[in-house]
């Protein structure tokens, strides 16, 4: 499996760049991957159907419980044949969608294999962390692949959303993953879902995964970067935008809803997002004329109907679920490799535009009807079946409110059936006209890949008995009673039997409502349009989240602009104001004074804090930059004379040294600057700084008399100075403590120091070079206050 | 530019006593008063006396380094020195000692600290000289803009290094 990982990486790497060369061929070396992995699945598939679980465990940071645990069960290794089967598909099918000479071809194709990597690791991952890591990773491949023609703005806003919303989606779940994970006391997903953990830390945490897993396969409100997502190539669409990555959403909510099914928010919750996404994702694929974008409607209206199925977490929902992701799977990335030959060529998709295509295009003709019929669940092809196993599932389901979800799963199908008929409607109504000459029909190799996987919703469709084993592994793997080894019940081992016919019941009764309330909505277009045209007046997700960006982009200039106005004394002003006031509070408030120390301790201490004060007063008062700077230097070199009557010889030296070189570097600086101190400032400004800088003085003083009185805890300088010589063996305490025992700190120090340097450097450079230009801003930024 | 003989003269006097005495700091930092900042910080005392007597091209006289050459080579000193332990098992920063009794100096007694010191005292000289070559340079006569020209300070600074 690692290996298998690897070989999709290391592919991805050659193809970045090599992909100029290799040109549309790339795409077939990217086929690859998946099917290796594809060849590995079937070696396995026989291992895997009869219940066998294939693990591999990798250990990364012991020292952190992270290890990257893999596992291969039932319901993985349906994931992975959708992964691969429609990886191989799509990258034969690039390889002739995309024109010789395309920019930016390797790219796409090492993209693809990436992703195809990330989401192997989706579906195998054990760890939870290793699952967000591969969850974020088809994120930025997805990303990367809507902005593959980064020449268009649309392309890139369209790609910029998908990966704000996902990605915010991402970092919910995580934080989920982990609520979880600190409740279960492990990360491996198997282990959570066995015993799965509860209290109101759990249910907070399943909320934050289920965000992530909505955001993921775009349900209501998360959807509207699905369909914005259509700005990327076809095969990419059908790839990742139908097929595989938004199934990663259903297949989290297909992993934890058997444990957390009966979690108290969690049907409510998920069966009313499943509804109401397939509803009005239903509603919105009947308005659309862009055929990529009924399709992507009709793909979020399917995520719905998953979301429900798997979210009911009963087994024959959840098998019924595995069902439908098949089916889906297959049918809706044949329609979109169908309406990628379309597009490429007559050049449109808009089924108003569609020209009348000749004889030449039967055979595309009859895979898009065929696939067409599964997706509205026409009796004979797969996606029937997935429909009535849904349906009788959930009449079974027996949880409150399940009749209303039935109804509502009723409903949207019904539009299914409108929207698919549309979609027949648009590609062989020909209401763009004959063309001068016919289209020329695709080269074979364009539909090979379509017809084959075409095929599987036919074969499927007719004889579901041969998906029995597949569907009954997944479920059964699904199925918590079973992983907790308790007494399964006694019904659940027949519900994965798949039949066209099961009898005239209740399931069967409401297919043919759907499909008879579809076709009559679809006869009735002419009149169902302007009720569904008030749906554009609604609020839809893209506008929610064009105005969410706007105002995230307001505040943060407005707020950009009041924080960072650019005035120095500004600056400094709220800087050590807060530095007095914060902690000045708590200082008021809870420490009493502890009496004044001892005011002399030796002679020689009174002239130098005269000397001290007299010089910091005398910097505070003068005009001229250069005799600030020496007075400060003063106090500078008082503070050292105190630190020798002290006896810290130690401090009294580098405080010298120190004193010495920053006057050196003032006066370096002060050659640039004007010699005196200008007053621009209004006089209540000027009572309001010496105000600030009074009661930072005053915070000071008290600061460092009342602390000095109110240890609570021993000096952990104690410990150091006991320390120094047997274990460091240094007599010098400071420099012990700098080198040994806070070495990181001075590491980090000096680090900066040399980050400092080297900026230093940089700027008077900039200075030198474009003498001319610079104006240093706003005049205030340079003003000292006097 | 003007210079005296009495300062160069005296300066060449004093530099490298000031030198040996950064380095005797640094040596003895362990044990006495001292160590890598402090001793950097003399030697940058030093090297300001010498930026005195010549301006940034006698500055730029005293090292054949570049300034940032021995800035990274302070960084990458200590930053070696607390991986090394990494190699031997032990925790990062773990001090290695060693001690020896060479001919004249009795006995010797080294520690990986000192490695780690000696990273950082050429780190701040390293600064110091990185200062120089910043700021030391021909004044621009005129960089700011002035803000509101006032009768007290229409006179230009008529900047002069010798002021340092």
């Amino acid at each position: 499996m690692v290996a298998l990982l690897v070989l999709h990486g290391a592919l991805a790497t050659v193809l970045f760049p090599s992909g100029a060369r290799l040109g549309r061929r790339s795409f077939l070396l990217a086929a690859l991957a998946p099917l290796a992995t594809l060849i590995w699945l079937v070696a396995h598939l026989g291992d895997v159907l009869d219940g066998r679980i294939i693990t591999q465990h990798l250990a990364w940071v012991p020292q952190l419980g992270l290890s990257v645990d893999l596992r291969v069960d039932g319901f993985t290794a349906v994931m992975l044949a959708l992964v691969t089967v429609i990886g191989v598909a799509v990258c034969v099918y690039s390889a002739t969608y995309f024109a010789e000479g395309t920019e930016g071809l390797g790219r796409c194709a090492g993209l693809l294999v990436a992703f195809a990597g990330a989401m192997v690791l989706v579906v195998v991952a054990d760890n939870l962390f290793v699952l967000a890591t591969a969850w974020e990773l088809t994120s930025i491949t997805s990303y990367l692949l809507i902005g593959n023609d980064h020449t268009k703005v649309r392309a890139r806003a369209a790609a910029l959303q998908a990966l704000l919303i996902t990605g915010f989606g991402g970092l919910a779940m995580l934080g989920g993953f982990v609520l979880i994970g600190q409740a279960a006391g492990t990360y491996r997903l198997s282990a959570i879902l066995a015993a799965p953990p509860s209290g109101s830390n759990v249910t907070i945490g399943l909320v934050l995964v289920l965000i992530g897993a909505f955001t993921k396969s775009a349900q209501y409100p998360f959807h509207s970067w699905l369909p914005g997502a259509m700005a990327a190539p076809t095969p990419v669409s059908a790839y990742l935008h139908s097929a595989t990555m938004v199934k990663a959403g259903v297949y989290l909510i297909g992993r934890f809803a058997p444990a957390f099914a009966t979690v108290g928010m969690w049907r409510p919750v998920v069966m009313t997002v499943g509804i109401v996404t397939m509803i009005a994702g239903g509603l919105r694929a009947l308005r659309q004329h862009d055929l990529k974008l009924l399709l992507a409607f009709g793909t979020v209206s399917q995520l719905g109907f998953l979301v429900v199925l798997f979210g009911a977490g009963t087994p024959a929902s959840v098998a019924a679920g595995c069902v439908m992701l098949i089916a889906h799977a297959a049918f809706k990335a044949t329609l979109f490799m169908v309406v990628g030959v379309l597009d490429r060529r007559t050049g449109t998709r808009d089924l108003r535009r569609l020209p009348h295509l000749g004889r030449e295009w039967h055979a595309v003709r009859v895979i898009a009807v065929t696939a067409a019929a599964s997706m509205a669940g026409l009796p004979l092809l797969f996606g029937f079946i997935g429909k009535e196993a849904g349906l009788a599932a959930l009449q079974d389901a027996g949880f409150t409110g399940s009749g209303w979800v039935l109804a509502g799963v009723t409903l949207g199908s019904a539009l299914t059936v409108a929207y698919s008929a549309r979609f027949v409607w648009g590609v062989l109504g020909g209401r763009g006209g004959r063309p001068e000459s016919p289209v020329a029909a695709p080269r074979i190799g364009f539909v090979v890949p379509i017809a084959a996987i075409g095929t599987v919703s036919v074969v499927l469709g007719v004889w579901p008995a041969l998906a029995d084993r597949v569907i009954g592994a997944a479920s059964r793997s699904l199925d918590t009673v079973r992983l907790l080894g308790g007494p399964t019940g006694g019904g659940s081992t027949d519900h994965a039997h798949l039949a066209i016919w099961h009898g005239a019941n209740l399931a069967l009764g409401l297919s043919v409502v759907a499909v008879l309330g579809g076709a009559l909505l679809f006869a009735q277009r002419a009149r169902v349009e302007p009720v569904l045209a008030l749906g554009a007046r609604l609020p839809s997700g893209a506008s929610i989240y064009t105005r969410l960006l706007r105002g995230t982009n307001n505040a943060a200039t407005v707020i950009t602009g009041v924080v960072q106005n650019g005035s120095l004394p500004i600056y400094a002003g709220i800087t050590l104001l807060t530095a007095a006031v914060v902690p000045g509070a708590v200082l008021l408030a809870r420490v009493s004074w502890p009496g004044w120390p001892d005011t002399v301790e030796h002679v020689a201490q009174i002239p130098i804090v005269v000397m001290v004060l007299g010089a910091a007063v005398a910097a505070a008062l003068v005009r001229r930059r250069f005799s600030a700077a020496l007075f400060l230097g003063t106090t500078g070199y008082a503070m050292a004379g105190l630190f020798v009557v002290q006896g810290a010889p130690d401090l009294a030296l580098t405080q010298v040294a120190i004193e010495t070189l920053s006057t050196v570097l003032f006066v370096l600086v002060l050659r640039r600057l004007p010699d005196r101190f200008e007053r621009t400032s209004t006089n209540r400004r000027r009572v309001l700084r010496v105000a600030v800088s009074g009661l930072v003085g005053v915070f000071v003083f008290c600061f460092a008399i009342v602390s000095r009185e109110n240890r609570v805890a021993t000096p952990v300088s104690a410990e150091m100075i006991e320390r120094s010589l047997p274990d460091a063996h240094g007599r010098n305490v400071v420099n012990v403590i700098l080198v040994d025992i806070r070495g990181f700190d001075t590491m980090g120090e000096i680090t900066v120091l040399a980050a400092a340097g080297i900026g230093a450097v940089a700027l008077a450079r900039v200075g030198r070079r474009r003498r001319p230009a610079i104006t240093a801003g706003p005049p205030s930024a340079l003003e000292v206050p006097s | 530019m003007k210079r005296l003989v009495f300062l160069d003269e005296s300066v060449r006097l004093i530099f490298h006593a000031v030198l040996v005495g950064s380095i005797y700091l640094l040596f003895v930092g362990h044990n006495q008063p001292g160590g890598g900042f402090a001793a950097g910080l003399v030697a940058g005392a030093a090297i300001s006396l010498r930026y005195l007597s010549g301006g940034l091209d006698e500055v730029r006289r005293i090292s054949r380094f570049r300034p940032w050459t021995i800035l990274g080579t302070g960084v990458a000193t200590s930053v070696i020195t607390a991986i090394v332990p990494l190699v031997r098992d032990r925790a990062v920063l773990t001090a290695l000692r060693t001690s020896f009794d060479p001919p004249l100096l009795g006995h010797v007694s080294v520690s990986t600290t000192l490695a780690f010191d000696v990273g950082v005292y050429l780190v701040v000289v390293g600064l110091v000289f990185m200062v120089f070559e910043a700021f030391g340079g021909e004044p621009v006569p005129q960089p700011v803009a002035q803000p509101v020209p006032q009768a007290g300070s229409a006179a230009e600074p008529a900047p002069d290094p010798e002021h340092g």
